[in-house]
């Protein structure tokens, strides 16, 4: 079945939750509200055999403007190995303030570390997912790197890197060099 | 004594050469020195893309090898810290825990942009340079450096080994 048959069928199981079908350069996507994400991604999977979850990311569409754009959107790209198809769903996320989307772990379990990437960096909540918790930044990060309002440099430091900072000049006492020049000279250090 | 001194035969600035005796007399520091800069060993360590220049700088074309600079697997082992590549603040802690584990006397060469200064990752994720917590011996610019700027890296540092004085005690 063609991947745009595919996408009106969607729309006819979930007329509520689909907002749009797009396709360009021949790929279709659909635009769809978060609620019935699970079900329908069950759907696909048994229905269509949609069985691989290509990728799962999360956007921050903070100036894009748009039909339908949310400022947050999940992207779920499947492709059938039996049918040679793709297709993308992308989920609208309403709530800004507190951007939250149902798990697809429960369908494949490759979305564990897909969703918790998408947690670090964009700040998308997921329901219901089995180890929800920093992957690429360290554990104790503060903010969202790839949020767009997020500046490049990042506005406070990590702690773990003062910490090392604050170490690496205690311990600059036990180095040869500056050991010798605390013989002749007063040191800055202490 | 001034007969004797006669007899010595000078290799080069305070060396010298005892005929009859098989033996050579020279000051510590520079026996030392000459020891040390002939067997530099530096820590299998790799962080981004300078690592696989570090590794063409160690195979048969430049051949670290003759110059008595032998990879060790274990930070125990080795003497000097090669730090090939982007140094994260989350790989920081990391780095710093391997030089530690180094024992005296030890060196830091930065290799490439982003262990000098951070390089083109001026951002939340990168350290804006080794030196914000290692004490770096030479620098080597370059995105990657070739491996012979590696190479000329660490003549750098041989020549500053052989420079030193007394780093064989504490008393000196």
């Amino acid at each position: 079945m063609e991947p745009i048959r595919i996408a009106e069928e969607i729309e006819k199981k979930f007329p509520c939750s689909v907002l749009g079908i797009c396709e360009h350069k021949g790929q279709v996507s659909v635009v769809v509200d978060r609620s019935d994400i699970v079900a329908m991604c069950q759907f696909l999977k048994s229905g269509h055999k949609m069985n691989h979850l290509n990728c799962l990311c999360g956007v921050d569409n903070l100036t894009r403007k748009g039909k339908y754009i949310e400022r947050f959107e999940v992207i779920y790209q499947l492709y059938s190995i039996e049918n040679h198809i793709s297709l993308r769903l992308k989920a609208q996320i309403r709530d800004s303030a507190h951007p939250i989307i149902d798990s697809i772990t429960s369908l494949w379990t490759g979305a564990d570390w897909l969703e918790r990437e998408t947690y670090d960096l964009v700040g998308i909540m997921f329901n219901n997912h089995p180890n929800l918790k920093r992957i690429l930044t360290p554990e104790d990060w503060q903010g969202h790197p790839l949020r767009k309002d997020y500046v490049l440099r990042g506005d406070t430091e990590w702690q773990g890197l003062e910490e090392l900072k604050e170490k690496s000049r205690k311990l600059r006492r036990f180095d040869f060099h500056s050991a010798h020049v605390k013989q002749g000279a007063a040191s800055d250090d202490d | 004594m001034g007969k004797m001194n006669n007899n010595l035969v000078r290799i080069e600035e305070g060396v010298s050469f005892i005929p009859g005796a098989s033996a050579i007399v020279a000051p510590l520091n520079k026996l030392i020195n000459w020891g040390r800069a002939g067997s530099i060993w530096p820590a299998t360590f790799g962080l981004a893309c300078c690592a696989i220049e570090m590794m063409a700088a160690g195979a048969a074309t430049n051949d670290l090898d003759r110059f008595g600079i032998i990879f060790r697997a274990s930070p125990r082992q080795a003497d000097c810290l090669i730090l090939a590549g982007t140094i994260t603040k989350k790989m920081a802690p990391v780095v710093r825990r391997v030089f530690d584990q180094m024992p005296e006397p030890r060196y830091v060469i930065a290799m490439g942009s982003c262990a000098c200064t951070g390089g083109l990752f001026d951002t939340y994720a990168v350290v804006q340079g080794a030196d914000e917590f290692l004490p770096v011996d030479v620098y080597i610019p370059g995105c990657p450096p070739r491996p012979e700027a590696l190479l000329e890296g660490l003549m750098k540092l041989q020549e500053k080994i052989m420079q030193e004085q007394g780093r064989w005690s504490q008393f000196v």
